[in-house]
Parts: C-alpha cells; sequence; structure tokens
C-alpha cells in the first residue's frame, strides 16, 4: 500500500507539471480526462470490485452537480456548504437507490439502475422551476479552495489532479482493506460467502453508497469545471461513457479505469472536432472492445508480458 | 459426553415442496452433541435439499430448526455461520483466482468483526492462521499457488479446511468423497476422523460402502422422507434399508 | 368529467402500445436472459420507417407500412442477433453492453438520416372522426389502439400457449438446460424470438406514430418505461407485461396531467413499491 501511495504521488507529480509545457486546450483536456478518471474509478467500485453492474452511475454525478449548482444559486449558500450538502444529498440517494436495487442481481440489477437513473434524467428535464430543463444552469461559478482561485486552466487542473490523487488511494485502500477482500468475496462466490458469515447484503449496499459518494465527488469536478449543468449529465450516454472507460481499461484493477476513462476523453475530444458522431462511435467502440477485448487493456497487457515471460 | 439434553441438531417436522414436487416431507432429525451422523439415500432423496434448509440457502415451507437449543428457522444464512454452522458443497465453490491461503483467510476473516474495516487490509495473524490450518490438512506447501491450478483431490481438502478454520460446532459435509481416487479417499477419510469431538458432524454421502466407516448412525432417506434411523449396525440390517438401494 | 374520461382513454392508449413494446422485451429477457437496451432503439426505427414511408408516398396504407415496418426491424433485429449476439452467448454482461452500443448506433443514424425534426404520422382517414359513445366524443384511433393491444395480446398468447414454437420457447424460459437436452434447436429459437419482440416493437413505433409522430429521443424515451413495465410486471410473463402496461398506461397519464413535473417520480413509485414487497415482480416467477 505504500508503494501505491508512493507511487501514485510520483505520477501525480510527474503529470503536474503539463501545464509548464503544454497550452490551454491540453490542460483542459487533462482536467477532463481527471473527471472521468473519478467516475470510472467510482464506477469500477460496483463492476470490477462488488461485481455488480450498474448502468445509472450518472444519476449521482448529475445529482451532486444540479445540487450543487442549485444550492449556490438558488439558496445563495457558499461552495463549502454546498459542497458538503451536495455530498449528503447523493450519499442519501445512494442509500435509497440501492435499497431498491439490492432487491435483484445481475440483470434485474443493472435494469434497476437505469431505471432510477433515467428517471432522475426525466425530473431534470420536467421539473424546469429548478432545474431550468434543457436550457441547463449557466453562470455557474468554481470554489475556492482555501481562499485560492481555481479559475484558470491550470489551476483548476491542479486542483482536479489533487483530488484525483486523494480518490485513488483511499479507493486503493478501501479495495485492499479487509472489507475489501469481503468485497471481492461476495463477486466470486456470494452463496458461499453468505454461508461463512458474511452479510452478503449489507456488504454490497455499503459498497453501493461508496460507489455513489465517488459519482458525487466526480459531479462536484464536472460543474465546477463546466460551470454549467446540463441533463445530459444525467443520461445512460453518460453512464455508458463510465463503463466503457472501465471495461476498456480493465475492470477489478486500479489503473485500468483511469488509462480507460483517458482514451475514452481523448477519443470524445477527437471526435468532437472532426465529426458530430460521438453517440455513434461510442456505440462502435462499444461493440469492438465488447467483443474483441472484453477484459479491456490492462489485463491484455499482463497477459501480454505472461506470455512474453513464458517464452523466455 | 455432555449431561444437558441439547441436541446439537433438531429439525422438526421439515417440509419444503418445489413447484408441487415434494423434495422434504415431514423430516425431524435429532443430532446430538459430538455425533457424526450420516444421512444416506440414493439420488433424489432430498439431502441437498436438507442442507440447504438447515444452512438456511433455502426457507422451509413449514416446519422448525434448533440449533443447540436456539431457534434459527428464521434465522438469515451467515448468522447461522455465526452461531457454530458451517459447511462444505457438492461442487466445489471456492474462489479459483485467489490462492488457497487467500480461500481459507477468507473462512477466518468472516467471523471477526474485523472484515468490517475499511481502512486496514486483513491482518496477518489471519493469514499466519491460514497458513496453520493448510498445514493441518497437508497443503501448507501449495498455499501461495491458485486454486485453479491445484488438483481436484486437493481442492476438496482446502473445502473441508475453510470449514474446520472457523471451529464449527456444527459441521455440514456434503459429499466430501465425491470424484475422489481410493487414495484420495483415505485420506479425507482420515482427516475427518480425526476432528475433535467439539465439533458435531452432519454428513451426505450416497455411496454407502466409504461412508460407514466414519458414521456412527445413519439416517436412511427417500423421497424426501425418513425411512429408518438408528445406528450403523442397527441400519445395515434394516429390511427397509435393502430396498430403498437393492428393490428399485 | 370529460377530463376523467380522455385521461383514462390516453391512459388505455399509452397502455397499449407500452405492450407491444414491453411484450417483446420480455420474451426475450425471459427466453434468453438479454436485457435488450435496443428495444426502444427498435421502437424508433419502426416509428422512422413507418412515418417516412407514408410522408414519401401518401397513397400507402397505414396498415401496411405498420407492418412493413416491423418486419423490416424484425429483420434488423434478427441480423444483429446472429452477427453479434450469438458470438457473447456466455456473457449476459456483454450482451447487454452490445445492445446498449448498437442502440447508440441506431439512434445517432436515425439522426442523420431523418434529422432533427419529428416527423408526424397521420391517423388513418377512416378513424380521424371521433367516435360517439355514452354521449362523449372519443378519438377512434386511440380506442383502435387499445383493441389491437388486446388483438397482439391474445395473439401471442395463443402463440405461446397453441402451437409448438409457443411450447419450445416456454420450456425455454422454464428450464434452458432440459430444453436443449431435449434437442431443440436453441439457436434458430433464439433468432425467431429476438427477430419476433423486434418486429412487434417496431410495428408498435408506427402504430404509435399518429400519438408520438417519429422524432429523435424517442428510444430515450421509451426504454425506461419497458423496463419500468417489466420489472414491476416480473420477466418473462406476458400476463405481467400486459398488466404492467396498463398500470403504468394510467399511472403515468394521471400523473403527467395532475403534477406534470414530477410525472417522472409518480411512475417509478409503483416499481418501487412492487419491488420493496415482491422482487420478481407481480407476476416473474424468479427475480429479474
Amino acid at each position: 500500500m505504500k508503494r501505491i501511495a508512493f507511487l501514485s504521488v510520483l505520477v501525480a507529480g510527474l503529470f503536474a507539471l503539463l501545464p509548464v509545457f503544454a497550452g490551454d486546450f491540453y490542460i483542459n483536456l487533462g482536467s477532463q480526462i481527471m473527471i472521468a478518471a473519478v467516475f470510472a474509478l467510482s464506477f469500477n467500485l460496483l463492476v470490477g470490485y462488488a461485481g455488480l453492474t450498474s448502468l445509472g452511475q450518472a444519476a449521482f454525478l448529475g445529482l451532486a452537480a444540479y445540487l450543487s449548482a442549485w444550492l449556490t444559486t438558488r439558496a445563495g449558500l457558499g461552495h463549502g456548504s454546498a459542497a458538503l450538502l451536495s455530498i449528503l444529498g447523493t450519499i442519501l440517494v445512494a442509500a435509497g437507490f440501492g435499497l431498491i436495487a439490492l432487491r435483484a442481481s445481475g440483470l434485474g440489477f443493472l435494469m434497476i439502475t437505469l431505471a432510477l437513473s433515467q428517471v432522475l434524467w426525466g425530473l431534470a428535464y420536467r421539473w424546469v422551476s429548478v432545474t431550468n430543463g434543457d436550457n441547463g444552469m449557466t453562470r455557474l461559478s468554481r470554489p475556492q479552495p482555501l481562499g485560492i482561485s481555481i479559475d484558470s486552466a491550470a489551476s483548476f487542473y491542479w486542483f482536479a489532479l489533487i483530488v484525483t490523487l486523494v480518490s485513488f488511494i483511499l479507493i486503493a485502500i478501501f479495495v485492499r482493506s479487509a472489507f475489501g477482500d469481503s468485497v471481492t468475496g461476495t463477486r466470486d462466490q456470494s452463496r458461499r460467502m453468505s454461508a461463512l458469515g458474511y452479510n452478503v447484503w449489507m456488504i454490497r449496499w455499503i459498497t453501493f453508497i461508496y460507489a455513489g459518494f465517488w459519482g458525487g465527488i466526480a459531479g462536484l469536478l464536472y460543474v465546477y469545471y463546466n460551470k454549467y449543468i446540463h441533463p445530459t449529465s444525467l443520461s445512460i450516454t453518460t453512464s455508458a461513457e463510465g463503463i466503457l472507460g472501465v471495461i476498456a481499461g480493465g475492470s477489478g484493477t486500479l489503473v485500468g479505469p483511469i488509462i480507460g476513462a483517458a482514451l475514452v476523453t481523448f477519443l470524445k475530444n477527437y471526435v468532437s472536432s472532426y465529426l458530430e458522431r460521438w453517440n455513434m462511435l461510442l456505440g462502435f467502440v462499444f461493440l469492438i472492445i465488447v467483443v474483441v477485448m472484453p477484459d479491456g487493456i490492462v489485463p491484455g497487457l499482463h497477459r501480454l508480458q505472461a506470455m512474453w515471460r513464458a517464452r523466455k | 459426553m455432555n449431561a444437558s439434553n441439547v441436541y446439537a441438531l433438531e429439525t422438526i417436522g421439515l417440509c419444503k415442496q418445489f413447484g408441487g414436487l415434494p423434495a422434504t416431507q415431514d423430516v425431524s432429525i435429532k443430532v446430538r452433541p459430538g455425533e457424526r451422523r450420516l444421512l444416506l439415500g440414493p439420488n433424489g432423496a432430498g439431502k441437498t435439499t436438507i442442507f440447504n434448509l438447515i444452512t438456511g440457502d433455502r426457507p422451509p415451507d413449514s416446519g422448525r430448526i434448533r440449533l443447540f437449543g436456539e431457534d434459527v428457522t428464521n434465522l438469515p444464512t451467515h448468522q447461522r455461520a455465526h452461531r457454530g454452522m458451517s459447511r462444505t458443497y457438492q461442487i466445489i465453490t471456492l474462489f479459483p483466482h485467489d490462492t488457497l491461503e487467500h480461500n481459507v483467510t477468507l473462512g477466518l476473516l468472516a467471523l471477526r468483526s474485523s472484515r468490517w474495516n475499511i481502512f486496514r487490509p486483513t491482518s496477518k495473524d489471519i493469514h499466519d492462521e491460514a497458513r496453520r490450518v493448510l498445514s493441518l490438512v497437508g497443503l501448507e506447501h501449495l498455499a501461495d499457488r491458485p486454486i485453479a491450478e491445484i488438483a481436484y483431490g486437493e481442492k476438496r481438502r482446502v473445502e473441508i479446511a475453510m470449514a474446520l478454520a472457523q471451529k464449527p460446532k456444527l459441521l455440514l459435509l456434503d459429499e466430501p468423497l465425491a470424484g475422489l481416487s481410493s487414495a484420495e479417499r483415505k485420506s479425507i477419510k482420515s482427516l475427518v476422523a480425526s476432528i475433535p469431538r467439539e465439533t458435531t458432524i452432519l454428513m451426505i454421502e450416497h455411496d454407502m460402502d466409504t461412508a460407514l466407516d466414519l458414521a456412527e448412525s445413519i439416517t436412511l432417506l427417500h423421497y424426501g422422507k425418513i425411512i429408518v434411523e438408528g445406528t450403523r449396525q442397527e441400519v445395515i440390517s434394516d429390511q427397509r434399508a435393502r430396498e430403498v438401494y437393492l428393490g428399485h | 368529467m370529460q377530463f376523467w374520461i380522455i385521461q383514462s382513454l390516453n391512459s388505455l392508449a399509452l397502455g397499449g402500445l407500452l405492450f407491444l413494446l414491453a411484450s417483446g422485451f420480455s420474451l426475450i429477457f425471459g427466453l434468453m436472459r438479454i436485457a435488450n437496451l435496443t428495444h426502444g432503439a427498435f421502437f424508433m426505427l419502426g416509428a422512422y420507417f413507418g412515418a417516412s414511408a407514408l410522408r414519401s408516398y401518401p397513397w400507402l396504407n397505414f396498415w401496411i407500412a405498420a407492418i412493413g415496418s416491423g418486419l423490416a426491424v424484425a429483420a434488423i433485429g434478427g441480423v444483429l442477433e446472429r452477427l453479434v449476439l450469438r458470438r457473447l452467448s456466455e456473457k449476459p454482461l456483454g450482451q447487454v453492453l452490445v445492445t446498449l452500443g448498437i442502440s447508440f448506433i441506431i439512434s445517432d443514424a436515425c439522426l442523420v438520416v431523418w434529422g432533427g425534426d419529428p416527423i408526424p404520422v397521420s391517423t388513418p382517414a377512416l378513424m380521424r372522426a371521433p367516435t360517439f359513445l355514452f354521449g362523449f366524443a372519443f378519438p377512434t384511433y386511440r380506442l383502435v389502439l387499445v383493441g389491437l393491444a388486446v388483438v397482439a395480446a391474445v395473439a401471442l398468447y395463443a402463440l405461446l400457449d397453441w402451437t409448438r414454437l409457443g411450447a419450445m420457447i416456454r420450456a425455454g424460459v422454464d428450464d434452458m438446460q432440459m430444453t436443449r437436452a431435449v434437442g431443440i434447436r436453441i439457436s434458430r429459437l433464439f433468432t425467431a424470438v429476438f427477430c419476433l419482440g423486434a418486429g412487434i416493437a417496431g410495428m408498435g413505433g408506427v402504430l404509435g406514430g399518429p400519438i408520438l409522430s417519429a422524432y429523435p429521443g424517442l428510444d430515450a424515451d421509451m426504454l425506461p418505461l419497458a423496463l419500468i413495465v417489466v420489472i414491476l410486471g416480473g420477466v418473462g410473463s406476458l400476463v405481467g407485461a400486459f398488466i404492467g402496461s396498463f398500470l403504468i398506461g394510467f399511472i403515468y397519464t394521471f400523473g403527467s396531467a395532475l403534477f406534470p413535473d414530477l410525472a417522472y417520480v409518480i411512475l417509478f413509485l409503483p416499481m418501487i413499491i412492487v419491488i420493496a414487497f415482491r422482487p420478481q415482480g407481480l407476476f416473474g416467477r424468479r427475480p429479474a
């Protein structure tokens, strides 16, 4: 664990140098990658570690974002308390959604998470008096953590980098803890885990809430970065991009989702500059990844490494 | 031998139907602490169903289950494990990509409160205890290999090791000898025979010859009903037992 | 009074449409254990096929357009199933993600081909005049839609209960291993059912045209409704899909009329309540 913490701080330090060499376009791309990375990490807690495939994580990203937007603009709260209340609200909703979704497992769980997140999406569109519907909520501001402004591309990038580093380390601790062992156990043999004495439902529920928490953190980063929030943040496309990052990079690993999220973000940005057909491309990438590389890139590389070693 | 009248396991009138088919019919069993009881019967006699009812995998349609005097009929499976019940499975349900040590560690962690710790990894003393348990079943040399890489007979031993690691008061063994060579059967038999009397054993086997050595008393089932019950001698010489195995 | 009657009829019409959508989804899930997230896109594709055909060839009969679209979507579904889904036969998660990807492709393709403006579908000429019952004027088409849904339900029921294909489907839903063991060609059965489900959805898209028209985003609007109906009614149960469709039709219509902002929330409340007490849905046999 110490090694992971050390390595990740090192890598983060390297990435911190980006604004020195690159212009705003790449710095902003970096920020977007980090938001996607935290989102993918939150997704991976469910998909890769708990074995619970959800298609509704966008619900927590969008919910935290909207709560922050509403609390700062309509309720006149400062960013500090708004952030706290947004995360709290997201956790409560995650607890509620978890109670419902965990009545089923496998595909039923997936369908319920999708239905629940679509309901939030529909709510964001319809409840115009609160969310401004299809127009979204604009002209939002960024917080000033410790009094430091993060309005420039570079300063926001460093802020996002620190948040991503902290989230990575905390999630790594969680996954390697004794509780984390029980989580992966329920993924692999849930019946046996029950017989051994583990409360499988409670383990899953806690993990679901924790994943919702990090989804909310990603949502706050998202709304601070964009200074704008729109119902698309709650859409199934957002969840699809998240889960694509996880499976492209390799679920069940710590680093895989980050790499996958980076790839998806790159792809999205480049496609948007040339074509308008991101959705279609997303669909095709899904097909290719699932059919050709179902384990994702990181396990694929591990396999290549093992094959290489075996040859020697 | 304990003096009280509490049975290690008592089932009272257990009944279970699956879509109109009676799998378990009015099964009442009393197992004394320390006993080695064999649940015998041809395939389809409903033995695994009774196990599933006892562990809580499935709820009975009617009837009650008492574990050391406590009514556990409505208790969820994981809490029965905390009351001292452990079981092995007919089909290997180990964690295939994890090492043997990790498998047994999971078994040990299950009953400790540290399993809820979201900050600290599983403590070293649990890992050490897991290795100790593996050495008791002669598998310490394989402790760092993933389950998928070891032989079938060795997997069966890990199954039993995982259950024994929890020092259960009631151990349910579901066909522990299934699919083993005769050398492997001998080794499992001596392993089971060496289990201390603090653990009561209820075992399923449908192969009469091999299991009889381990059992002191036998409950013979057929079509979900108890046909004969008694000591080994009594059941072997019972006419109805012969009918069940030879008559049909 | 007028309000209640009109909304009730609207509810029944919506319920009928939902049944056309959800029955296919439920069959596919029940038999093939695939949560077909492309289903909303199938509905939309059918709507677009029918709407554009009727717009380009105004002499075309509405019903022929509906059936034709259904067949076209069924064919597309069949190709999909054989080329892509079959490769992932042991990976239910992969199948779901693939259907998700395909739904994105289809919905974007529709945007490219037909543009961003909705294409209205005119009510068939014979049904434009209102029907007068009990002194009230009812939109005739909506009455017909309800009738069609009932016909479809009866037809599906007959298919399942009286034909050999139906017997095979029911066997597969109950016990896949046994069905295979008995020698039934599962792969053909799967393709047939997938085509059937897709086709009904596609036809439903056209039949819904006079009420909903064909527009981008129709798939995203319909899919969650299908999910909610199937989760509530129970997976693999035709009765559940039928009752669930009309239940949701009523709740959504009245909810939208009375509390427009919160219609979506009201929509999923019954699903939550049903799941809380019966995880397998009202008529399902095992939890989804």
